[in-house]
């Protein structure tokens, strides 16, 4: 791992060009996510003309059904998903890779205990669970963000408990066993280093698979509220001009794939550096 | 003798890729291997010696490259071959054995099944059924059971035999060469005889020239026709075996015996009514209904170093878990300076895991790859004796001094920078971090080569001289005990068959397994091995009658 800044910035500097054009496109889309108000013409629910206009001097990508400026929605759309996927992977990690590591780390019943609570949970379909979970707690971002993240993070326990229990019988746990460690400090100093490249590879595809997650939920009308604009629901909304030979509705599913590919290219070359593989 | 070589290799240059660079791994190295013979290749691990056996099969490893110089089997250049052409040779022309016998046979097939394949694909002898010929050939390795030995799967049969099964297997095909990579090395001394004799024989009764890769002159002159000593990709000496057993040119080749002739210091006086360092009394152990330990009794006084000797299966390993408390005992007791622990490390204080300190045999695996090794080091110091900061760092440092790593250098590397005598001092450092009154070692030179073997014994013994630590040493090599112990404890099955002062265990052995043991133990004499089998073979018949 690089120790200094200037390490850092060499290290980046050397990474093949799959890497920094992933970099690239993720720092475009952060970009894009925090400076939507400042990038775009208009406002997310401002109606700017008549609906479905086509690519004009004023709205350059035409506009939707409402007639809300589409560009201007796409920048908005980025700013909601990625930011709302964003939070609610990182949130399924937390849980996931905990929980995760404690069952492998301390094993014996609480190991059973959680495996057997995750495989009953991940025995409901997921979309199914969590429709059902955001019916009962009622839509709204937080609850969004905590539903996904809790059914999502099974996966992430499973991985995790698989890799963790990999590492937890080596030599060097049972000599920080030996040296009187406590549960904590077995988990996070010794162990969690050591699946950082499983869990790295994971939080890519987990990430794209949220931003899916979230967009089929707002298709379903629980996820993301209109008037807020989403990349999935945007997909939706304008499928029908496809069949009048406009590309409109490829527009926000390229920028979903764009970023799903960057996303997984930068995790790629991430897991590369921390493995320590070479070759 | 004008035979044509069947293996020449000629001003061979390898590189390997080392970061960014190419460094050079083998510096343009010549030889000729007749048909017939066996030439054995001797050094330290990173001399090349690998690189060059299996270069001459024309293979080098990825990352590697070859930068000059020729190779060629049976008069045809395979410098460079295309893999269609190297692969048509392997396994039927020439075979490899690895050092590994475990993890060269893939563990979900049956040895036989993956014996049969090669002459099945590419046997040249198409009326020799290769199932038959297994059995042949396994009774020739004096496998038990030749018949249905095949069927079992890899991990069904020991060691031992498996790696015999692996040799019987690269002779399937009758290969005209077999390279053998430290066949020997992980095994213990009486196996080690067993197969080195069968790979012996059946070399012989094939006229199969070979080349033998080891570490060991003692082993490789019982193997070889003639010995080439190499270091850092360079041959420091090469002749017929009888001249460089009795009459070494070079300080190098010299040195190689030097692990033989290191000896224990004096043992510091025993104290009058000082209590016992470290104490088991009436020790039993079992994992699950099977006993693994039985009545074990041993106390060490301080400063002095105890070695626990048995084969794999004799139980000692397993002593050390029951000491650390990583496997509680059924009966008895610990005792560290007269206090008793409890069986169970969860149950004990930090004071009671702080005095007792284990080295493990890989240092490979001891120590986490993803720490520095300040940290490594640190952490024993900071938990139990609170350090921190500069004061942490400081002590740190010292350690390094003790353990003779470059504080400034190495403190911040991480162990996959580490040669694996560097990670063993590591893990000397980690566990005199904790001040300990005991430190177990557990084989912790097996995994090592020769001199770097001999560096850390005497570190050990000078970190005894100057600390007064005692040490449990748990080996099945009797060099090593030799060199480093004042007590010995023979084990065999889980129970204790020999105990008591060096001298008077080793030099009259009064039971019988005690001098097989020692009997096994490599000597630098050609006729070792021959003499050896014959005593072991009259020794069986004796006990038939």
């Amino acid at each position: 791992m690089p120790a200094s800044r200037a390490e850092t910035l060499r290290t980046v500097g050397e990474a093949p060009f799959a890497a920094k054009l992933g970099m690239g496109i993720v720092l475009a889309y952060l970009a894009v996510a925090i400076f939507a108000p400042l990038l775009a013409p208009f406002s997310q629910s401002e109606i700017v003309g008549g609906p479905y206009e086509a690519a004009s001097a004023r709205s350059w990508l035409g506009t939707d059904a409402l007639g809300r400026d589409f560009l201007t929605r796409i920048l908005y759309g980025i700013r909601n998903t990625v930011g709302i996927a964003l939070i609610t992977t990182v949130v399924t990690f937390l849980f996931g890779a905990f929980f995760g590591l404690l069952a492998a780390v301390r094993g014996g019943w609480v190991d059973q205990l959680l495996s057997r609570i995750v495989d009953i949970l991940m025995s409901i379909p997921a979309l199914i669970f969590k429709l059902l979970l955001l019916s009962i707690a009622g839509a709204s971002i937080v609850n969004l963000i905590l539903i996904v993240a809790f059914v999502d993070s099974t996966r992430v326990f499973r991985l995790s408990r698989a890799a963790a229990g990999d590492v937890a019988v080596m030599e060097y746990i049972e000599a920080a066993r030996l040296r009187g460690e406590n549960l904590l400090s077995l988990m996070f100093r010794e162990t969690l280093p050591n699946i950082i490249a499983p869990l790295a590879a994971e939080f890519g595809v987990r990430f794209s698979f949220v931003f899916l997650v979230i967009s089929s939920l707002s298709f379903l009308g629980i996820g993301i509220q209109p008037p807020a604009a989403d990349l999935g629901s945007m997909v939706r909304e304008n499928a029908a001009l496809i069949s009048f030979g406009r590309i409109t509705p490829l527009i926000p599913a390229f920028c979903i794939g764009l970023l799903t590919i960057g996303v997984n290219f930068m995790v790629d070359w991430l897991l590369h550096l921390t493995s320590g593989l070479k070759d | 003798m004008t035979t044509k070589p069947l293996v020449e290799i000629s001003d061979l240059k390898i590189e390997g890729l080392r970061g960014r660079e190419w460094t050079p791994i083998i510096k343009g190295e010549s030889l000729a291997l007749e048909p017939g013979k066996v030439l054995g290749l001797v050094g330290e691990s990173g001399a090349g010696k690998s690189t060059l056996g299996l270069a001459a099969m024309g293979y080098v490893r990825p990352g590697c490259r070859i930068a000059g110089g020729r190779i060629s089997f049976d008069g045809t250049d395979i410098t460079n071959a295309p893999e269609p052409v190297l692969r048509a040779l392997w396994g039927k022309r020439i075979a490899y054995v690895a050092q590994s016998a475990a993890a060269s046979f893939n563990p979900a097939h049956r040895i036989l099944r993956q014996h049969c394949e090669a002459p099945r694909d590419r046997g040249t002898d198409k009326t020799l059924d290769p199932r038959q010929d297994a059995v042949d050939l396994y009774t020739r390795m004096r496998l038990p059971d030749p018949e249905h030995i095949g069927f079992r799967f890899p991990h069904q049969v020991s060691g031992g035999q498996l790696q015999r099964m692996m040799t019987a297997m690269a002779m399937a095909c009758r290969p005209d060469l077999i390279i053998f990579d430290e066949p020997t090395t992980a095994l213990d001394v009486t196996t080690q005889i067993e197969v080195l004799e069968s790979i012996r024989r059946i070399v012989r009764e094939f006229g199969t020239s070979a080349i033998y890769i080891t570490h060991d002159l003692a082993v490789v002159a019982q193997m070889a026709d003639a010995i080439k000593v190499m270091r850092h990709g360079e041959t420091v000496e090469e002749g017929p075996v009888r001249q460089m057993l009795h009459d070494p040119q070079q300080d190098y080749t010299k040195s190689l015996w030097s692990v033989r002739a290191l000896r224990a210091d004096a043992p510091p006086a025993f104290a009058e009514g000082a209590k016992p360092a470290i104490e088991l009394r009436d020790a039993s152990a079992s994992y699950g209904p099977v006993r693994v330990l039985e009545d074990i009794n041993f106390s060490v006084a301080p400063g002095r170093t105890m070695a626990i000797v048995g084969e794999s299966g004799s139980g000692k390993s397993t002593l050390a878990r029951v000491v650390c408390g990583l496997l509680p005992p059924d009966t008895g007791e610990v005792r560290v300076k007269g206090a008793v622990l409890a069986p169970d490390y969860r149950a004990r204080s930090t004071e009671g895991l702080r005095s007792v300190q284990l080295i493990y045999q890989m240092a490979d695996t001891a120590l986490n790859p993803r720490k520095t090794v300040g940290e490594l080091i640190g952490r024993p110091a900071s938990l139990y004796l609170g350090l921190r900061g500069a004061a942490l760092r400081q002590r740190v440092r010292e350690l390094m001094e003790m353990v003779q790593l470059d504080p400034d250098g190495l403190m911040a590397a991480r162990p996959s920078d580490l040669s694996g005598g560097q990670k063993q001092r590591v893990g000397i450092a980690r566990a005199l971090a904790a001040d300990p009154s005991v430190i177990i070692c557990d084989e912790v030179t097996s995994a090592l080569d020769q001199i770097v073997a001999v560096e850390v014994l005497k570190l050990l013994a000078e970190i005894q001289r100057d600390l007064g630590v005692t040490y449990l040493f748990i080996t099945h090599d009797f060099e090593v005990v030799e060199a480093i112990a004042h007590d010995v404890t023979v084990m065999q099955n889980g129970r204790i068959v020999a105990q008591g002062p060096k001298a008077k265990v080793l030099n009259a052995p009064h039971h019988p397994y005690v001098a097989e043991l020692l009997s096994a133990v490599p000597q630098r004499d050609k006729n070792w091995l021959s003499r050896v089998s014959k005593a072991r073979r009259a020794n069986a018949k004796d006990q038939e009658r």
